[in-house]
């Protein structure tokens, strides 16, 4: 080893390294020379899309949502208020590992699988990255101390507080208010481009009633943030922003004590009552009962208590007053006694022989009156309405003919959509010749109209539409179209005539003192409601059968089943010389017409005693 | 010295040099060197500061790692050449045996195991290696006839490979890239013949098939297909070159402006304060940054390889440029991988990231060159 160092050539090894240091040297600028093309291209070249692509890191728009317009009723009660609710949601995108943080929230707060499989729903609807997907609302304060000390470990989950829809009377207004519930799958890919913006920061959406058809007037319009936020989502400085505009503000003609009595009155039984201001079609009370609580729905109702709404019989989810199509009886029958006089079959004079039963020209068959010996042998118009004779009406309704009846019947608004201001309205049932033709094709016989005569057969009506009936009947022809929303945003709502029926005003002084002599007359068939009143009324019983009975037997309810039992209804109006309110009620196989119209007098008591004090 | 007999001492009086020079070879230190340090130290503090969210504490620390760094490199710099040649066996020895210990006690994180604890003290020996590998190696070439036998240059691949291998295992793919480098560079100086460069470079080809299959980790493996295609998988492995290129780019030629960085001020940029600072200088300063920061590097390099050109003795010449182009490996595979060349690998911006073992072995390296660029003149007849 140390021979080799005696023949070491320094200059030869200096020589080589020389060269080589200049080879390095070389390679050094070749290689720094492809950093600054690196640089060059990545600054210079393609600098404008880093710029968009840092500042799309680091700008969100956050889209802040409007507070969904109030609604009051007639006395400034507040019906539907936005209340806050704290709301704990996931931001997906920021989360590494779902499933671990579900555990880890699980054992923070309370998370039922229902929550969960809502969650997913939601989670695999379309929806905007980084928008937190709601996993359980209304945190009580413990859970939101959990949470918070637990923020650490919990990355993209926020805590934030939200209004939450809420009604103030939940049972009492259900079918009229209905209610909002979390935007469903179907609804958002009903969404065009405009309303999915309009949407953005919203997760709620009014489902049935006014909170779905005003849903554009309580929506509001959405406002936005321009944040900048750091790589975890945590929001640092707001750039610039928008305010949102809340909704626009309901109040409505409804009458909350007015409201509260009928349902009281109706006293868990199946039903319905419909109370109308004579003189603007405004809607004062409208009850469905049984009821339900209309918050069960704002956050997601459970799977649980939907199936115990949807699969009680008593039907709890089911609109009477607007989608329960019952035979009307003899509700309508001061409407055909007024088409006869109009047409001229009849006069107040004229009387009919009724021996309990009509009988048809020739045929074998016979047309019962309810009484079965008969209303006696000199029934006048007066006495037909008052006591509800069939015979009576048989008579009329054979000689004035249905083409007459359907026409004069349809300007009170029968066998049409009311109009009034919540959607899924149901039509009932006005039959004429064109009806069976179409929907039966059979030819119209003569006995049809008989039982059309009586509000039987094939005659269906909804409470609002007997409702509507009756506040035109009181108001003289007026008849206006049913509305719930006096005004919106502090702007009236003008009521809305549909039409004036031309009667000559002879012909209304008949029909209201009969539908006055129901009331307060001997024989009157509703005459006891008038017992203590310091006002007179009017109105008009009926009772709709629920099972056909056949002929030559008997109607006995003991053999009847309960549900099958008749159903009660009464149509009136008060006070009798300046109406004012006009209401109408079916009460369900209650079979005595005078408890609906116990109901009735009810509603007039607390309306009048309250207008007059 | 066993061949003092062909060596003369320069005689101290000598005209020719000048009093800086004899002011630089009493404290042996090199000013232009020192200079230059200084700025990339003292420049790079700034970047720190911005890059750590303007943390006082983590600059302060540094502050105190650089003390301590330039302590090692003063100190290291007074230590004759001859002896460092002489301790080089022995240097080399400990630091594969530490490496070896490290495989059974080392202690480590995230599923590396790099460290010995030592008392509460953690110590790296594979930064131990990065000085020990090319003094060893300059060490047992230099004693040798240049260009070197094949015999030796087999026994040179073995030295490198050892402690290469051990290293890889630990796994730290950046510090074996590195300590492989000085290791290799001293053959290449030493005049290791083209041709056997190119057919190593043919076999390094040739097994690249197999190292993916046997050696490589998966994540060292997904680093690669990430450097291919970041795209695929954006939020994962992906997600640190999108990050880092959108900030080199937003930063344009004049940059955002100093502590003006969104992509690392708002955490976009992971690991802004080490591997990938010089994102957040590119973003902050812009193309002028860069420039002036690779300037100042070339200047070091050059510094680096004129302290080796002057070198008197084969060791010191070998050890002084392996030691350089380390250095320039260093900065090229950092910037290379931050700029979404190279894959990433785990090297920091030398003198800039923070992090105090690896700045001390620099720096320590740096000494090395000063003690070589002041040694006492010798001459050969």
């Amino acid at each position: 080893m140390s021979e080799a160092r005696h023949f070491k050539d320094h200059h030869r090894e200096a020589k080589i390294f020389v060269a080589r240091a200049i080879f390095t040297a070389l390679a050094i600028v070749l290689l720094t020379g492809m950093l600054l093309v690196r640089f060059y291209s990545l600054q210079v070249t393609h600098h404008q899309d880093y710029v968009t692509q840092s500042d799309r890191n680091r700008v969100h728009v956050l889209p802040i949502s409007p507070t969904r317009g109030l609604i009051y009723d007639r006395n400034g009660e507040l019906l539907a208020e936005n209340r806050a609710s704290y709301t704990l949601s996931i931001v997906h995108e920021r989360v590494e590992d779902l499933g671990q943080t579900l555990d880890t929230l699980g054992d923070l707060v309370d998370i039922s699988a229902n929550d969960i499989e809502k969650f997913n729903d939601q989670l695999r609807q379309k929806r905007r990255p980084f928008d937190p997907v709601p996993l359980r609302y209304n945190l009580n304060e413990e859970e939101i101390a959990h949470l918070a000390v637990n923020e650490y470990r919990l990355d993209g989950v926020e805590v934030h507080a939200q209004l939450v829809r809420n009604y103030t009377h939940g049972e009492l207004y259900a079918h009229t208010l209905g209610y909002v519930g979390r935007i469903s799958e179907k609804e958002l890919a009903g969404f065009d481009e405009d309303t999915y913006q309009k949407y953005s920061g919203t997760h709620s959406i009014g489902k049935i009633g006014l909170e779905r058809e005003y849903e554009s007037m309580l929506l509001g319009d959405v406002g936005y943030q321009n944040v900048e936020t750091n790589a975890r989502g945590r929001v640092l400085r707001v750039l610039d922003s928008r305010d949102p505009k809340p909704g626009q503000d309901l109040v409505l003609h409804m009458d909350t004590e007015v409201q509260r009595e009928a349902h009281a009155a109706l006293d868990g039984r199946r039903g319905a009552v419909v109370a109308i201001d004579v003189a603007t079609g405004g809607v004062i009370a409208a009850v469905s009962a049984p009821s339900f609580d209309a918050n069960l729905f704002v956050t997601g109702i459970s799977f649980k208590d939907y199936r115990l709404l949807n699969q009680s019989r008593d039907l709890p989810l089911f609109n009477r007053f607007l989608q329960g199509q019952y035979p009307p009886g003899s509700t309508i029958k001061p409407v055909v006694g007024m088409a006869g006089l109009h047409h001229n079959v009849i006069t107040p004079q004229d009387t009919i022989y009724d021996p309990g039963y009509y009988r048809l020209g020739n045929d074998k068959r016979l047309y019962r009156d309810w009484k079965r010996r008969g209303h006696g042998t000199k029934v006048d118009l007066l006495q037909a309405i008052a006591e509800s004779c069939d015979t009576y009406f048989y008579d009329l309704g054979h000689n004035l003919g249905i083409d007459d009846l359907h026409s004069f019947g349809s300007q009170f608004g029968l066998g049409d959509k009311s109009g009034i201001d919540i959607p899924s309205e149901r039509r009932g049932l006005w039959p004429s010749r064109a009806w069976k033709r179409g929907a039966r094709g059979l030819a119209w016989y003569p006995g049809d109209t008989l039982n059309v005569s009586i509000g039987q057969g094939d005659v269906l009506a909804t409470p609002l539409q007997l409702a509507v009936m009756t506040a035109t009947l009181a108001s003289r022809g007026r008849h206006f179209r049913p509305q719930l929303v006096a005004s919106i945003g502090g702007q009236e709502v003008a009521p809305t005539l549909v039409e004036q029926v031309e009667v000559a005003p002879e012909h209304w002084e008949t029909i209201l003192n009969a539908m006055h002599e129901v009331v307060h007359g001997l024989h009157g068939t509703a005459k006891s409601i008038n017992r203590g009143a310091d006002y007179e009324m009017a109105g008009k019983t009926g009772t709709a059968q629920v099972v056909a009975i056949a002929q030559g037997e008997e109607y006995d309810s003991e053999a009847l089943s309960e549900r099958n039992r008749d159903h009660a209804l009464f149509v009136g109006y008060a006070p009798f010389e300046q109406p004012q309110i006009a209401v109408a009620v079916i009460l369900e196989n209650a079979e005595s017409s005078s408890s609906a119209a116990q109901i009735s007098r009810r509603v007039f008591d607390v309306w009048l005693n309250r207008e007059n004090n | 010295m066993p061949n003092q007999d062909f060596l003369r001492r320069l005689p101290e009086s000598d005209q020719t040099l000048r009093r800086r020079d004899r002011l630089q070879q009493r404290v042996h230190l090199d000013f232009w060197l020192l200079l230059l340090l200084l700025t990339i130290t003292v420049g790079g503090l700034f970047v720190l500061y911005s890059a750590s969210d303007q943390s006082v504490a983590t600059v302060k620390r540094q502050g105190v790692y650089f003390i301590i760094a330039y302590i090692a490199m003063i100190f290291v710099a007074q230590v004759p050449v001859h002896f460092m040649r002489r301790l080089a066996p022995w240097a080399y020895v400990v630091a594969v045996g530490l490496l070896v210990l490290v495989i059974f006690h080392g202690v480590g994180a995230k599923g590396a195991q790099r460290w010995l604890s030592l008392g509460g003290f953690r110590f790296q020996p594979s930064e131990l290696m990065k000085l020990a590998m090319p003094i060893a190696i300059a060490a047992y070439l230099g004693q040798r006839h240049l260009p070197p036998a094949f015999k030796h240059i087999f026994w040179t691949l073995v030295f490198v490979f050892v402690p290469v291998v051990l290293i890889v295992k630990q796994p730290d793919l950046g510090t074996s890239i590195l300590v492989a480098a000085s290791g290799l560079m001293v053959l290449f100086y030493a005049g290791i013949s083209w041709r056997y460069i190119f057919a190593a470079v043919l076999a390094a080809l040739l097994s690249l098939w197999p190292l993916w299959q046997f050696v490589l980790h998966d994540y060292q493996k997904r680093r690669v297909l990430t450097l291919l295609n970041p795209e695929a998988d954006r939020l994962g492995a992906g997600w640190n070159i999108i990050q880092s290129k959108t900030a080199i780019g937003s930063g344009g030629v004049p940059g955002k402006g100093w502590l003006q960085g969104t992509q690392s001020h708002l955490d976009f940029l992971p690991e802004g304060h080490t591997d990938f600072i010089i994102a957040v200088l590119a973003e902050e300063f812009g193309l002028i940054g860069v420039l002036v920061l690779l300037g100042l590097y070339m200047l070091v390099v050059a510094r680096g390889l004129m302290i080796a050109l002057r070198a008197q003795e084969s060791f010191g010449r070998l050890l002084a440029a392996s030691i350089t182009l380390t250095f320039f490996v260093y900065v090229f595979v950092n910037i290379g991988m931050v700029s979404g060349l190279l894959p990433v690998v785990g090297v920091p911006l030398p003198l800039v990231s923070q992090g105090g073992t690896s700045l001390v072995t620099l720096l320590a390296g740096f000494g090395i060159l000063m003690a070589i660029a002041t040694e006492p003149r010798k001459v050969i007849r």
